[in-house]
């Protein structure tokens, strides 16, 4: 008999026999805030429990200014220097991204510009695919990464994000929740462990 | 400790640095029985490290409390995860034909593995048809359990870890002590002779953030060259053919993305029926496990990567035997938090090596024996009984019951070792008698008064191995005082109350 074979048919022979049925699960947000201002303020304050920065342009500014101001003191190097892949129309870069691109020749990537798919308040994350993403992994080998989210896009809990059909259609869906962290050694947390040393959310409508 | 922030004066010769050399209790060899109350010893012969372990494990129980007190529902998301698993495990036949269905429908290859020993030649065959000779993987409690890296080694294909905490396990050629924080019986003197030995870094340099860095730049060119990315998984959704690894470093998500070809070991018992489900569990598990309301990367594959090559190997090894087994079968809705671990004063007070297996601590208590009942039967007598562990447990796993469970099935399979079973016989027989129980009491309060510590401290007491007798009380026995104040006193009593 196959390892399958063998396997289903022990689980069949030995599973407990009672009649279980599956629970139904609430969505529990009734408590969330009803308008987006609020919901986007709580969205924030939980981004930066977990360590994320947030990042709202002030009037006028625009979003190249705006990126330039969270990270011009994190770089280790002239702002003008660095190496910027963006995949929003929304801010140029220097450094283009294509589908196609070998996952490895992202290493030089410094600041990586993406959009959410979605935000979720309830633990300040943001969601994306691979249609966000282009190549994923510039999500993780990029020094910096810099997301525009639509405040029209965040929902409430986790719940309502599994509601979404984003993950039966998507090859990868992923939560970011601030940036890489550790806290491995004597449980000091260290921000940077593999993946990138910074997560900048800046709030812009979808074009 | 050090603080949150860098600190480039810190220094291995500071006066907060500790020179107590790292305990290293001793394993079991193969086929022996572990002796989890010796290990314990030679652990906490290291003050300095029992105490930063404690203090380290205790502080993600409180981070847990903190954050199940800010959810109104945390008892309805534990009772419906609880329900979620029973309702999976009694249907988990459809549940697997769904979930391969759908894979395979993905465009994912899957793969059957009824034991440890099948994994590791599944995953060969699948390296050796691609020429791998490096592999990136991330933490998998089940590729441990299958001595998956021993394998690779022993084949000569390098198995790279990139959790730091793993990472610092693999490079000290040690077991990881916690299921989600490999090293936390090391301090950072011990990481920093550690990597300075293997990986070059500054040994007078104990900064976390310094050897964390050390770290990130010496695994980053692996990554960057590695012919294969392996992950676990915390659950695999049956709706979708897809499965969820959860991460605070990113670093399986670097290795199912980097390499073209992403190898995932998924025990069987990771299913859940529907993507929705995922929002209970997501809700639980990082504030059961660190206290923190998610991982930083929570990532749902569902297809290989355009132009990339995806492997799932459905591992048993074991579970479809416990799933058999009336008292035992809810151990595996288990989802690796940890929460027991950090509750349990066993645990931390004895550090992970101790318990000389995969899993340490409560849940490791009744799933090691499962596995190897010789090898393991001590474990379940390495708890206090207190049920802490069942209380923070956030599927609701009757993990003390158990415990007790695999005492009882233990001893009648005949697994304990002769001085308990001794000791345990003659407890039964005395305890079966009152006289006979009044006779001992007295008996053994005067010897414990009288005998010198040779004759009560010895291998026939295992009570007294690192712990104090009792002292016994100065009037007598409960019995005694009952006699006294109560049987010859009662007309006394009455005349009072009037």
């Amino acid at each position: 008999m196959s390892a399958r074979d063998d396997i289903l048919g022990a689980i069949r022979a030995g599973k407990p026999a009672m009649n279980a049925p599956a629970p139904a699960v609430p969505s529990y947000d009734d408590g969330y805030p009803q308008d987006r201002e609020h919901l986007t303020a709580l969205f924030a304050e939980r981004l930066t429990t977990m360590g994320g920065i947030w990042q709202a342009p002030t009037d006028g500014q625009n979003l190249d200014d705006a990126l330039q101001e969270a990270l011009a003191d994190k770089l280790g190097k002239p702002f003008k220097d660095a190496v910027i892949a963006s995949n929003v129309s929304e801010v140029a870069g220097n450094r283009g991204i294509n589908e196609n691109d070998d996952p490895t020749t992202l290493h030089d990537v410094d600041i990586a510009v993406l959009r959410a798919t979605f935000g979720v308040a309830e633990t300040g994350s943001v969601a994306f695919t691979e249609k966000e993403l282009t190549v994923n992994a510039v999500a993780y080998l990029a020094q910096h990464l810099v997301v525009l989210l639509d405040p029209a896009e965040i929902v409430t809990n986790l719940h309502r994000a599994y509601q979404r059909d984003d993950f039966a259609g998507a090859r990868y869906t992923v939560f970011h929740t601030g940036p890489s962290a550790t806290a491995d050694i004597e449980g000091v947390l260290v921000r940077g462990a593999q993946g990138v040393r910074s997560l900048t959310i800046i709030p812009a409508s979808g074009s | 400790m050090s603080t949150n922030q860098p600190d480039p004066a810190a220094t291995i010769q500071s006066k907060t640095a500790t020179r107590e050399p790292q305990p290293r209790p001793a394993k079991a060899p193969d086929g022996k029985r572990v002796d989890h109350a010796r290990s314990a010893k030679q652990f906490l012969n290291a003050p300095e490290h029992a105490k930063s372990h404690d203090t380290r494990v205790w502080a993600m129980r409180t981070k847990r409390d903190k954050q199940a007190h800010t959810i109104e529902e945390w008892e309805e998301l534990r009772e419906l995860a609880s329900q979620i698993k029973t309702h999976t495990l009694t249907n988990l036949g459809s549940y697997l034909e769904e979930f391969e269905a759908n894979a395979k429908a993905n465009g994912i290859h899957v793969h059957w593995a009824r034991d440890g020993a099948e994994h590791n030649r599944i995953v060969h065959d699948i390296f050796d048809n691609h020429g791998v000779k490096s592999v990136i993987k991330s933490k998998s409690m089940l590729m441990e359990e299958c001595g998956f890296r021993h394998y690779m080694d022993s084949v000569g294909i390098e198995i790279i870890e990139t959790d730091l905490g793993e990472r610092i396990q693999q490079l000290d050629g040690e077991d990881p002590s916690h299921i989600v924080v490999p090293p936390v019986h090391k301090m950072r003197s011990d990481v920093a002779r550690l990597f300075a030995e293997k990986l070059g870094s500054d040994p007078d340099n104990d900064d976390a953030h310094y050897l964390a860095g050390a770290q990130r730049d010496a695994t980053r060119p692996l990554i960057l060259d590695a012919d294969a990315g392996m992950t676990g998984a915390n659950f695999a959704v049956a709706e979708t053919g897809g499965f969820v690894v959860c991460t605070n470093e990113g670093n399986a998500d670097l290795s199912a993305n980097v390499p073209n070809l992403h190898v995932a070991s998924i025990g069987i018992e990771k299913l859940v029926p529907k993507v929705e489900d995922m929002g209970v569990f997501i809700r639980l598990l990082s504030r059961s496990a660190l206290g923190s309301p998610i991982t930083q990367y929570t990532s749902h594959f569902r297809a290989p990567k355009q132009g990339g090559e995806m492997h799932i190997v459905l591992v048993d090894n074991g579970r479809s035997k416990r799933l058999g087994m009336d008292k035992f079968w809810s151990s595996l809705k288990c989802i690796r938090c940890g929460a027991c671990m950090n509750t349990c004063p066993v645990y931390r007070r004895s550090g992970g090596l101790s318990y000389g297996a995969t899993y340490a601590g409560p849940l490791g208590l009744i799933l090691n024996p499962s596995f190897d009942a010789h090898r393991y039967s001590n474990l379940p007598f390495a708890s206090t009984l207190n049920g802490s562990c069942t209380n923070v447990c956030p599927v609701k796993i009757n993990i003390h019951e158990q415990i007790f469970g695999w005492r009882q099935v233990l001893a009648e399979d005949g697994h304990l070792p002769w001085t308990k079973k001794t000791a345990l016989s003659a407890a039964g027989k005395v305890l079966a008698s009152p006289k006979g129980y009044r006779a001992a009491i007295k008996t053994t309060n005067s010897a414990l008064k009288h005998l010198p510590r040779w004759a009560l401290y010895n291998r026939m007491n295992a009570w007294g191995e690192g712990r104090e007798m009792p002292t016994p009380p100065e009037h007598g026995t409960f019995h005694d005082w009952y006699k006294r104040n109560r049987l010859s006193g009662q007309t006394k009593t009455g005349s009072d109350s009037r």
